[in-house]
């Protein structure tokens, strides 16, 4: 393990912490050499905390948490440690960790439409999770997806269940998946881009959703997107990434008052605002990310920066404390 | 209107029983941008696809220079296929990927031009290929290299080769990144301004839809449900459907409310109300005219139309 | 057509050993083949009455050994592997090109058009192949041409059901309704956009049927149907060494044994190139 590799102490393992991410490093094996989809990552997620991953295609937020779950590809490289309740995750073999994830640690992802069989009804594939993983007999574990189902507020539970995936909308699919997620009481929830798939009207209706269950369950939540609107109305805390880093970390709502990496204050003109009094132009970053095959030069965001000065280009930022339990990595930072 | 670019009379498609779009007429002038907004399976696609003849329609009329488009003949039709066009929303899926993208720009060209020699091809593929700001370099890559964002800025490339007179829209940047979103909207705004393009912009979002219309059509279930300028249908809007709407768009400004508006309670997909006004199962202002007949798109002031039983009471609300 | 895609699929193919063992053995048995006769002073159809039914050796010239009749059987397996190997190309290129445009047009048009079109593939797959070809042959006479072309006209039937299934799933895909908006005619939409995307699985097919069709060569060839005397094919002289298996079996062992290896490496690359075109490109 590199010690402090990022200019600073990573979070104490904290035995308490849901999820402890240290020095991740993810990169890929490919014929035409490696790609490094994660570069240097450390997060944590406390009990019943709720951080949101905010970042475009290809910063690695979501590597980081397929690292987690044990989900990577067969050609991916993990390095580093990821802690869930104290005990080490990275690397383990399927058999333990099965008896974590999928129960204690679940994930749902963008598109329910894969993750739901199209042949088997709703109530069955509910169900199948309880008789296989606890053990339940039909009839209990019937009972209990209608619970679920309400739990996720689906209106006309007991019809939903004898239905097919496709007869459902998005929405009320990804309510499924939910319900799915949680019947095993995780204590974390891993949500990737859930809302991308879904009307801006639905979005809203799920984020809702996952307020109110982790009060009710008292479960930490881990929102990925690429939009922070979705992030900023469930997250306690905002981690920002870029280019397989951490460019910025604080609590929500001081991010969203006044960011202070470039970055993060560009993504928040993004978000879609029907009250915007400049109807020219559409708010949005120029150019691209950079691609993650080519060696790092400085800092990643340089090209697309405002900001930018030669210094950046040459000397890449560490991420470095600030005030307000924030952290920042930024030669220029906006000052609040 | 006679000196609309595109006249659209009561449209309908039906699969079966099921109405996907129910008596749908509309106006688009030249240069104009009119937006299309619902939610996922209003049907706003499927209009789109009937107008282009992509899927047949089962009535109505779509008048596009003095013709009929769903009248003509397969030939006749293909032949006016220069000047609509279309731009699809998964970039990807939109691109052959057995060709490179300069074979998929230049396939426009072949077909209206064929008797452009292969450099003269050659130089207006590399000319609109840095009209939409790629490099020349992309001409010989193929589509999965590269990003939603650029992927569909070659779609559009693709689409405005031959400078149609409209373009279409299908939710264009749904599949986008809210950050590179932007990119895309300011790009077919320049591209209408140096072109005259007339769109017609689907989306289910409203804020987009905001920056990029003159006019803004609103669908549900279907049909339409209110027609207004701009600005007139963002400030004051009437259908209690548009609203809902507009106030459904999340506002990082505000604090997260309580529990999600009711006005959504999700319906499923398939199934549409036989008789009435489709809405009224989620209607606070649903009375009992609503039950028996589905309203008509009225016009309740300049440019601003509503399919309301209960319009007048709404406008003064 | 060299695209992208046709690159990763071969470095997914050279990173296959066996397939890259196979395809270097069936090189390797084409060229010898060809280029094998030269080596040897005897002619195809030259009798050595002096040398009848010999065994294999390096004494006499006969390497591989003679037949009954004193024929060199060295250079007889490699001229019935030409014939071999020209009715596997013939037969599998018609095959495959008629397969290929009957499928495509069928699944791209679909409708009452793809129902009449299939109607009539299933009614020629019930008729049985041996009796189409025996009715070709008498009807044209025994012309190895026309063996060829019977062949791969029997062939194309499955050809033709895997291309209309994938041409089926390729008609709702979001690129063809962008050809179709753009103005591209049905024909040109089938040839440049359709075909191109097919030929992945096509091409896997064809090289694994050539196999099949050298087999059912030998076998009509076997059955008195195909080749004749003096003319050779490997099934016609595993058919004669059939009949010596007792007193000189190298006459069934040397063609036999070519021809199985043949088979058996067309088989494996065939393999290896489905699993080349399988594998996703991106991760």
């Amino acid at each position: 393990m590199r010690p402090g590799g990022a200019g600073i102490s990573p979070p104490p393992a904290d035995a308490a912490a849901a999820l402890c991410v240290t020095n991740l490093e993810v990169s890929y094996a490919r014929p035409d050499g490696t790609v490094a989809a994660v570069r240097d990552v450390s997060l944590s997620v406390g009990p019943r905390e709720c951080i949101g991953i905010v970042g475009e295609s290809g910063s690695g937020k979501t590597q980081v948490f397929m690292a987690a779950m044990g989900l990577l590809a067969e050609n991916a490289r993990a390095r580093g440690s990821v802690r869930f309740e104290g005990a080490e995750i990275l690397g383990l073999a399927p058999h333990p960790l099965n008896r974590v994830r999928g129960s204690r640690l679940t994930m749902i992802f963008q598109d329910p439409m894969t993750s739901l069989t199209p042949h088997l009804k709703i109530g069955v594939q509910l169900a199948e999770v309880l008789v296989a993983h606890r053990g339940s007999s039909w009839r209990e574990a019937k009972r209990e997806a209608l619970e679920a189902l309400e739990r996720v507020r689906v209106p006309e539970p007991q019809r939903r269940l004898r239905q097919y995936p496709h007869e459902l909308s998005g929405g009320m699919r990804q309510r499924v998946m939910i319900a799915m997620s949680l019947l095993g009481r995780p204590s974390l929830l891993i949500a990737d881009e859930p809302t991308s798939a879904l009307d801006v009207t639905v979005q809203a209706q799920i984020i809702d959703l996952l307020r109110m269950l982790r009060v009710e369950l008292g479960m930490a939540v881990a929102l990925i997107s690429h939009d922070l609107g979705v992030v900023a109305g469930l997250a306690d805390r905002i981690v920002v990434m870029y280019a397989g880093r951490v460019v910025e970390s604080a609590r929500a709502g001081d991010l969203l008052r006044s960011a202070r990496h470039p970055y993060s204050a560009l993504l928040l003109q993004c978000v879609p605002n029907l009250r915007d009094a400049r109807l020219e132009r559409m708010p949005c970053l120029p150019g691209q990310p950079p691609d993650p095959a080519a060696p790092e030069r400085g800092c990643a965001f340089a090209p697309r920066c405002p900001r930018a000065s030669e210094r950046c280009a040459r000397e890449r930022p560490a991420l470095r404390d600030l005030d307000g339990a924030a952290q920042v990595a930024c030669h220029h930072p906006l000052s609040p | 209107m006679s000196g609309a670019l595109l006249e659209v009379r009561d449209l309908c498609v039906r699969f079966g029983a099921f109405a996907a779009v129910e008596d749908v007429s509309f106006d688009l002038a030249a240069g104009e941008t009119v937006g299309l907004v619902g939610e996922s399976g209003c049907g706003k696609s499927t209009l789109a696809r009937a107008i282009l003849r992509l899927i047949p329609a089962s009535g109505g009329s779509v008048k596009w220079d003095g013709a009929d488009l769903l009248e003509l003949d397969a030939a006749a039709l293909r032949r006016r296929r220069r000047h609509v066009q279309m731009v699809f929303q998964d970039p990807l899926a939109s691109l052959d990927p057995r060709m490179t993208v300069g074979e998929s720009l230049a396939e426009p060209l072949e077909i209206f031009e064929p008797a452009l020699t292969k450099p003269e091809r050659r130089s207006r593929t590399l000319h609109m290929l840095e009209r939409v700001g790629l490099a020349a370099e992309m001409l010989h890559r193929y589509p999965h290299e590269f990003s939603g964002g650029q992927c569909q800025r070659i779609g559009i490339a693709r689409a405005m080769m031959l400078r149609p007179k409209l373009l279409i829209c299908d939710e264009p940047v749904s599949a986008l990144d809210v950050s590179i979103q932007g990119q895309i909207v300011n790009l077919l705004r320049d591209l209408q301004g140096e072109f005259g393009t007339a769109m017609l912009f689907i989306s289910h979002n409203l804020a987009v839809v905001r920056h990029l219309s003159h006019r803004v059509l609103v669908m549900y279930a279907g049909r339409l449900v209110e027609a207004a300028a701009r600005d007139a249908l963002f400030a004051a809007p009437v259908h209690p459907y548009t609203c809902a709407l507009l106030a459904a768009v999340p506002d990082p400004a505000r604090a997260p409310a309580g529990t999600a508006q009711d006005a959504f309670a999700e319906s499923p997909p398939a199934g549409r109300v036989r008789s009435g006004c489709a809405y009224r199962g989620r209607c606070a202002y649903a009375a009992a005219a609503c039950a028996l007949e589905a309203p008509g798109l009225e016009q309740i002031g300049a440019q601003h139309a509503v399919a309301c039983h209960r319009r007048r009471e709404l406008v003064y609300s | 057509m060299n695209g992208g895609l046709w690159h990763g699929a071969w470095r997914r193919l050279r990173a296959n050993p066996a397939a890259v063992a196979a395809l270097c053995i069936i090189a390797a048995l084409v060229a010898m083949a060809f280029v094998g006769p030269w080596f040897s002073p005897n002619e195809v159809e030259a009798l050595d009455w002096s040398h009848v039914a010999s065994d294999p050796g390096m004494v006499h010239a006969h390497w591989l050994g003679t037949d009954r009749l004193g024929r060199d059987l060295y250079v007889r397996t490699l001229a019935g592997a030409r014939v071999s190997l020209a009715v596997g190309l013939v037969a599998s290129a018609v095959s495959l090109s008629l397969g290929l445009c009957y499928g495509a047009v069928a699944g791209y048009v679909g409708g009452r058009t793809d129902h009449v079109m299939m109607r009539i593939i299933e009614i020629l797959s019930g008729l049985p192949l041996i009796f189409f070809v025996i009715f070709l042959t008498v009807l044209f006479g025994r012309s190895e041409s026309l063996l060829f072309v019977s062949i791969g006209a029997v062939g194309w039937l499955t050809m033709a059901r895997i291309v209309r299934g994938q041409a089926l799933s390729l008609r709702r895909k979001e690129f063809i309704e962008a050809a179709v908006a753009s103005g591209a005619s049905s024909a040109r939409i089938i040839f440049k956009h359709v075909v191109p995307n097919v030929l992945g699985p096509v091409i896997v097919y064809a090289t694994l049927s050539v196999p099949q069709i050298i087999l059912f060569e030998s076998f009509l060839s076997f059955l008195g149907l195909g080749i004749q005397e003096p003319h050779a094919s490997l099934g016609t002289l595993i058919a004669e060494g059939a009949g010596e298996i007792e007193a000189a079996p190298w006459i069934l062992l040397v063609p036999g044994v070519f021809l199985t290896m043949l088979l058996l490496c067309l088989n494996i690359f065939g393999d290896g190139l489905r699993d080349a075109f399988d594998a996703r490109e991106r991760r």
